[in-house]
């Protein structure tokens, strides 16, 4: 068999319908054996895209995705996209051409070593030089992409690799990797010695992060949630793995959170952290609030435990669906009616709130969040860029049932969302699942050319930018540190039209500029089978979470 | 800072070590010295590599090789308690008046004249860390001109295996 068509073959083998890619001179062979092939290829305007479009498409499936890019500079535009899925723990699997092996080493026409430059950010690089190993590799790389803790893995491939004829071959051969194996389930003697320390809880939280959405282990927390009485708190990577319209929920945490969310974490005397890595965006509990909170770390990389918090008192390696299962099979008879009465004492204290009371031009970009979070059904998923949106997504869009939020959390990635949503529209399951990615004009402008994807497959995406004429967020950096004189590169006032962006693309185009206007128009978007792109016109200065 | 030894069975793939220093400098541990040669496996590679760091950092290190596919096993080695050398060449200035207190010096260390010349002495010695130093410091008013040195290699004593 020609090793390009068992690299398909491979792929089908593993699930793959769809790949992402980009063409060039060292993946001809493989490009060729895709014309036979029942495996759908979409082609990106720009290579950067691919790893976003497979991680949308690995989130939306809760599979793996796969992006594919030539040597050299097809490859080097995969980095960012690699690094994003790595930090945030999103299986893919990047398959990148390389030169003739002959030429290896020797500085050819669109040579460069991937497998190095990928190397802190991948969990596995292959760079195949005998044919022959394609089947085993194929197979180790998805195994270890959707294994353990999941993330990218990249396979290089030769152009003359791809083109040679493999007599013999074993797709049936089990992958066994020596130094490769994930612990799954939750030591008993740390189980135990958990719900020793739960049980002497006052007031005990879950911290919840992406390893919950990652495990597929929402149902498992809900009902360890509900039967033990302990609050649900969620980071910026977990938001949505709880319903945000449980009276348990108590808010996302960190630099995207709300306020009341961090009194509530400040007078917890018991941290439940699981599939979370505590992290510096998120939150890394100041040394004093640790030394009086008892840490239990629930994670499936062991190296997380302990990382950002050392004091970690009841360690657990494990994968979250697993070890809270293990939890439920024991009672823990907890009393937290007079915490449940703090909380929501808290609650109403610091509400949270919609409105502003500093006058502004255009809309107010929570109100637009909150409309769309009432207007969209529940088959929703949201995928929201990095900037000022990704705040106001995260707080004031309402994630709960059958809604999926996704982010570049870890990485904070601009021009995320455009490719992400692509990547989960085809994914989508259900037809009438609603796909909305929300970006600024800012990171809009970062995948413009990915419209014309969106365009040519007549998707059906709603794109909502907040237009404020300037990079919010780093603005607004700029003013914490430097004042209003500190404001420097962040201005995009160039008077773009976006509405012949649009026009260009064939997406319908929709402009909001006032409060009264949101409703109506996002109900019009809303009902539109169309790809829209929607305008929000705010203020500069409307810098406020 | 605190020395550790940690030996490590790894998978002899392309990119390995690249990957454990590329570990190493990104997340700022030190290395000290590191070694790496064959094993009784053609498929497997031993590493020893000398670390120097606090308890937090040093769990963190064991973790993070861990974490690494192609690594097999990471074990700390007490230099102590285990078997564990380091080869040093170290060349000396000598001259006809003094080249004999040098060598009576060296034998004292067990160190073996490997090369003698009109001006210079090169000796071969093999010990712990602490050994090793003892000698530096008796071979310095003599005048070290250089020296090479392996890096620590080490194994488990008795019948327990890596």
């Amino acid at each position: 068999m020609l090793a390009s068509k068992l690299i398909l073959k491979c792929l089908e083998l593993e699930g793959v319908d769809t790949i992402f890619g980009y063409p060039g001179g060292a993946l001809l062979p493989l490009y060729n054996a895709l014309i036979d092939s029942d495996i759908t290829h979409v082609l990106v305007r720009n290579e950067q895209a691919a790893p976003h479009c497979a991680s949308g498409y690995a989130r939306e499936k809760g599979t793996v995705g796969v992006c594919m890019a030539t040597s050299g500079p097809g490859a080097t535009n995969l980095i960012t996209g690699i690094a994003t899925a790595y930090m945030d723990s999103i299986p893919i699997v990047a398959i990148t051409g390389q030169v003739n092996r002959a030429l290896i080493g020797t500085d050819a026409f669109q040579e460069a070593d991937i497998t190095g430059a990928t190397q802190p950010f991948t969990k596995r690089s292959y760079l195949v030089t005998n044919a022959d190993d394609l089947p085993r590799i194929f197979k180790e790389a998805f195994h270890i992409a959707r294994t353990g803790r999941p993330g990218p893995v990249l396979i290089d491939i030769p152009k003359d690799v791809q083109e040679e004829n493999i007599k013999i071959y074993d797709f049936d051969k089990p992958v066994n990797i020596v130094g490769y194996k994930p612990h799954y389930e939750g030591h008993t003697g740390q189980i135990k010695k958990a719900i020793r320390v739960i049980k002497s809880a006052k007031r005990p939280v879950i911290y919840a992060g992406g390893g919950i959405v990652l495990s597929k282990a929402e149902e498992e927390l809900i009902t360890f949630a509900e039967k033990n009485k302990i609050p649900v708190i969620t980071t910026l990577m977990g938001v949505g793995c709880f319903p945000q319209t449980h009276p348990m929920y108590c808010g996302v945490i960190g630099s995207h959170g709300y306020q009341y969310t961090s009194e509530i974490m400040e007078k917890a005397d018991l941290c439940f952290c699981v599939g979370a890595r505590m992290s510096d965006r998120g939150t890394t509990p100041s040394k004093e609030l640790i030394d009086d909170m008892i840490l239990v770390h629930i994670d499936i990389d062991p190296a997380e435990i302990g990382k950002n918090v050392y004091q970690t008192n009841i360690p657990i390696v494990g994968d979250a669906k697993i070890v809270l299962g293990q939890l439920l099979e024991k009672d823990i008879g907890l009393q937290t009616e007079q915490w449940h009465e703090e909380i929501r004492e808290i609650k109403e204290r610091i509400p949270v709130d919609y409105s502003e009371n500093i006058p502004y031009v255009g809309v107010n970009p929570k109100l637009v969040f909150k409309t769309l979070s009432d207007l969209t059904r529940e088959e929703t998923t949201l995928v929201a860029d990095v900037g000022l949106n990704q705040f106001w997504a995260s707080l004031y869009f309402k994630i709960y049932g059958g809604r999926k939020f996704f982010t570049s959390g870890g990485l904070g990635t601009m021009g995320y969302s455009v490719p992400a949503a692509i990547g989960a529209y085809l994914a989508k399951e259900n037809a009438d699942r609603q796909i909305v990615a929300v970006c600024g004009d800012g990171s809009f402008q970062m995948f413009i050319g990915e419209l014309a994807v969106i365009g040519e497959q007549k998707m059906n995406i709603k794109i909502i930018m907040i237009r404020n004429r300037k990079l919010g967020m780093v603005r607004q950096l700029q003013k914490n540190v430097y004042g209003k004189n500190g404001y420097f590169g962040t201005d995009l006032s160039f008077d773009i039209h976006f509405d012949k962006i649009a026009e260009a693309y064939d997406l319908e185009y929709y402009c909001i500029d006032s409060d009264d206007a949101i409703e109506e128009q996002l109900t019009k978007v809303l009902q539109s089978d169309q790809s829209c792109l929607v305008e929000c016109v705010v203020d500069e200065d409307f810098l406020y979470i | 800072m605190k020395k550790h030894v940690l030996s490590l069975l790894v998978e002899n793939n392309s990119g390995v070590l690249s990957r454990i220093a590329g570990l190493f400098a990104r997340r700022g541990y030190n290395i000290d010295s590191l070694t790496v040669g064959i094993t009784e496996n053609t498929k497997v590679s031993r590493i020893t590599i000398v670390t120097s760091g606090d308890e937090k950092t040093l769990e963190q290190i064991k973790k993070q090789l861990n974490k690494i596919i192609d690594v097999i096993k990471v074990l700390e080695i007490d230099p102590d308690k285990e078997v564990c050398r380091e080869l040093v060449f170290i060349k000396v200035k000598a001259t006809d008046g003094n080249r004999s207190d040098i060598i009576s010096i060296s034998k004292l260390f067990r160190a073996n004249v490997v090369d003698v010349g009109r001006e210079s002495l090169v000796f071969e010695i093999t010990g712990i860390y602490s050994k090793v130093e003892a000698f530096f410091r008796m071979m310095e008013p003599y005048g070290i001109l250089e020296f090479v040195r392996s890096g620590a290699t080490g194994l488990q004593r008795g019948k327990n295996l890596l």
